[in-house]
């Protein structure tokens, strides 16, 4: 395949052009990173009079930390269900939707809209979905004799910070898995239907094996989102309690670093975390050089 | 095995769209039969709905003795091969093959023995492991024919399925479906806008116009007695002259057309009937004046321009004649050639 070149007179030009992403890069990702690196190395006592070099120290006492491996735990549980849910209701939605016609576009741009709502707001809305004094479904559970309780329970807290997150999810997920199921020509269909497949059957053996990229390129998207972009959500609803039973690994950092001021174990966290993503990211890149796998 | 039977079927699309007008069709069992038509005339509307993937609007359509009006495609015990193929891209050619016999529960030993067999019968032995994407555009179609065949169904069902070969194979395949079907012995109902391969193809051809019948006949009947202008139009290659009546009188015609069915106002004259040497027979006699020569190996087509007309005329000759553009052209036809037509209602008006 040819590949179109571009030239450009003079050296100066094309560094000038790349400048401004580089600088943002250096300051907003490079030059924090560092610090994290750097921070995680040291241990800084309570007044923040004297740092003393530890080297791995921080690292051995976060693997030791109860709260910390709860931490982990909270954090898969969360980014399992959040995922799940998430993926589950768009392709639900995606696939209802790609079998409309006429209202197919409505439905599309009204299923996008929480994708644009901030965080934020998204956990606040939930908080008062879910708020045990006003909230419209715990009066509804009360009547089926379920008492729910997210501030004292902790898997009401755990499935209220996931429904929050999902919901906010399934717009990105619901267009990709639109885009998907429209790339399946409908002659497979048809011709699956008349080779004697059941609508579910079809869905089974025909659409969904065809999806894969698309489902595999949302997983690790969604793993990304409900381990670092759900920040804002869990600070608005429930804070990480009770009892840190919601307290994922993001929250955790800023939780210790900047309320409890443990910058060394703050740091030593955003260490592993940045661990976590770099993993994910490199997953998804091998991924998408071998996007298509049949 | 079965016969279709097809009763004021009729297809209306949302928005008032009559995709199909009321077609009524007798399809013998067995019997190898070609829709042709210009493109959006309705010949896929139609299979379609014969499939099952399209829903009736109007009309009874049955398949053997059953009306299948409301059936799913499943339990119509048909097979189609589709234009763009529909293979199924995740699996090898031997699950494709196996698909719709898995899912009417055949067994595993008899799944295996009818792969087999079909994949021997169109030579894609070697290639069963391999996914489609693997496979030449001819390849693909050979396996999309095994699909519909493995499943030994009452009819099988083709929309354009060599549309997308180049020329040589779609030949090659064209024959091998010709045979095959004479084969199996399996009811066909072929779709297609190729005149020839209709022609080829079909133990009798409908030609579809604007989605209604125009004419339903074998090859040759419609080759040499086209019920109407458009037939006529459609069928062969270069297409009918059409030449008014008045005009040919005015050139003097030995009172060749004084006998000619009442209503008659054009004729038409297949380019192989226009003979550049006088034949004994009574004929009629054209000045013209050779716009184009066209060389095509064993024939050559003479585009030439009629004397105070500007009606487009070509004639067809054999070999390669010593005539050079520009020079004047006399041809001859003799009575049995002409077609005659009306050209208010498009219909044949006699013969
Ligand atoms: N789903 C549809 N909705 C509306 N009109 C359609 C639809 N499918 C086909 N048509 C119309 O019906 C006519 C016949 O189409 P088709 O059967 O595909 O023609 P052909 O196969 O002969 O080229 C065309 O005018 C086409 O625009
Ligand atoms: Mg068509």
């Amino acid at each position: 395949m040819q590949t179109k070149r571009m030239t450009y007179p003079g050296r100066f030009l094309p560094y000038a052009l790349l400048a401004p992403q580089v600088i943002v890069t250096l300051i907003f990702f490079i030059w924090p990173a560092g610090q994290a690196l750097y921070q995680s190395l040291l241990r800084e006592d309570a007044f923040g009079l004297k740092t003393t070099f530890v080297g791995f120290e921080n690292f051995v006492r976060l693997f030791r930390d109860g709260s910390y491996l709860n931490s982990l735990s909270v954090t898969a549980v969360f980014a399992v269900g959040t995922t799940l849910l998430s993926m589950t209701m768009a392709l639900l939605l995606a696939s209802t939707v790609n079998r409309m016609i006429r209202s197919r576009s409505t439905y599309t741009t009204l299923l996008v809209w929480p994708y644009a709502i901030a965080p934020a707001l998204a956990g606040v809305l939930w908080w008062f979905i879910f708020n045990p004094s006003i909230g419209i479904v715990p009066y509804m559970l009360e009547m089926v004799g379920y008492r729910w309780n997210h501030r004292n329970s902790g898997s009401d807290a755990m499935l209220l910070v996931i429904f929050a997150a999902a919901w906010k999810q399934i717009s990105y997920n619901f267009l990709f898995f639109l885009a998907g199921l429209q790339s399946i020509p409908q002659s497979l269909i048809e011709a699956a239907s008349i080779d004697g497949a059941s609508p579910t059957k079809r869905f089974w053996t025909i659409i969904f094996p065809l999806l894969t990229p698309t489902t595999f390129f949302l997983l690790v998207v969604n793993v990304v989102y409900a381990m670092f972009d759900t920040f804002a959500i869990i600070h608005s609803t429930t804070a990480g309690g009770p009892a840190q039973a919601t307290n994922i690994l993001v929250y955790k950092v800023y939780a210790d670093g900047f309320v409890g001021l443990n910058l060394g174990s703050s740091a030593a966290q955003s260490v592993i975390l940045m661990v976590i993503v770099v993993a994910l990211t490199m997953i998804q890149f091998r991924f998408i050089e071998r996007r298509v796998n049949y | 095995m079965a016969s279709i039977t097809l009763e004021g079927l009729k297809k209306t699309y949302s928005g008032d769209v009559h995709a199909v007008k009321g077609i009524d069709l007798q399809i013998e069992d067995g019997e190898f039969v070609v829709l042709v038509g210009p493109s959006g005339c309705g010949k896929s509307t139609l299979l379609r709905m014969v499939a099952g993937l399209e829903t009736i609007t109007e009309g009874t359509l049955k398949i053997g003795d059953r009306v299948v009006n409301k059936l799913e495609p499943a339990e119509r015990d048909i097979a189609m091969v589709f234009q763009n193929y529909a293979l199924y891209p995740h699996m090898t050619v031997y699950n494709n093959l196996a698909y719709g016999l898995k899912n009417r529960g055949f067994k595993k030993e008899d799944i295996e023995k009818r792969v087999r067999i079909a994949a021997k019968m169109l030579e894609i032995e070697d290639f069963l492991e391999r996914k489609p994407r693997k496979l030449s555009g001819g390849q693909r179609q050979r396996v999309a024919m095994g699909r519909a065949l493995v499943r030994e169904p009452a009819a099988f069902l083709f929309d354009e399925p060599l549309s997308n070969l180049d020329a040589k194979l779609r030949v090659q395949m064209r024959v091998e479906i010709k045979q095959l079907q004479r084969r199996l012995k399996t009811t066909s109902l072929y779709v297609t806008h190729d005149q020839l391969e209709a022609m080829t193809l079909g133990d009798r051809l409908v030609v579809l116009n604007a989605g209604q019948i125009e004419q339903v006949g074998t090859p040759m009947e419609i080759y040499s007695h086209p019920a109407s202008m458009f037939v006529a139009g459609f069928i062969g290659s270069p297409a009918m002259n059409m030449l008014p009546v008045d005009y040919l009188k005015a050139q003097g015609t030995n009172g060749l057309l004084d006998n000619l069915p009442d209503g008659t106002d054009v004729v038409g004259i297949r380019p192989d009937d226009m003979h550049l040497a006088p034949p004994t027979a009574l004929h009629l006699t054209v000045d013209s004046t050779l716009a184009l020569f066209e060389a095509a190996g064993a024939e050559s087509h003479l585009y030439v321009t009629l004397a105070d007309s500007d009606q487009p005329t070509v004639i067809r000759v054999s070999g390669q004649p010593p005539v050079a553009e520009g020079e004047t052209l006399r041809f001859f036809v003799t009575r049995d050639a002409l077609h005659p037509f009306n050209s208010v209602t498009g219909k044949r008006t006699g013969d």
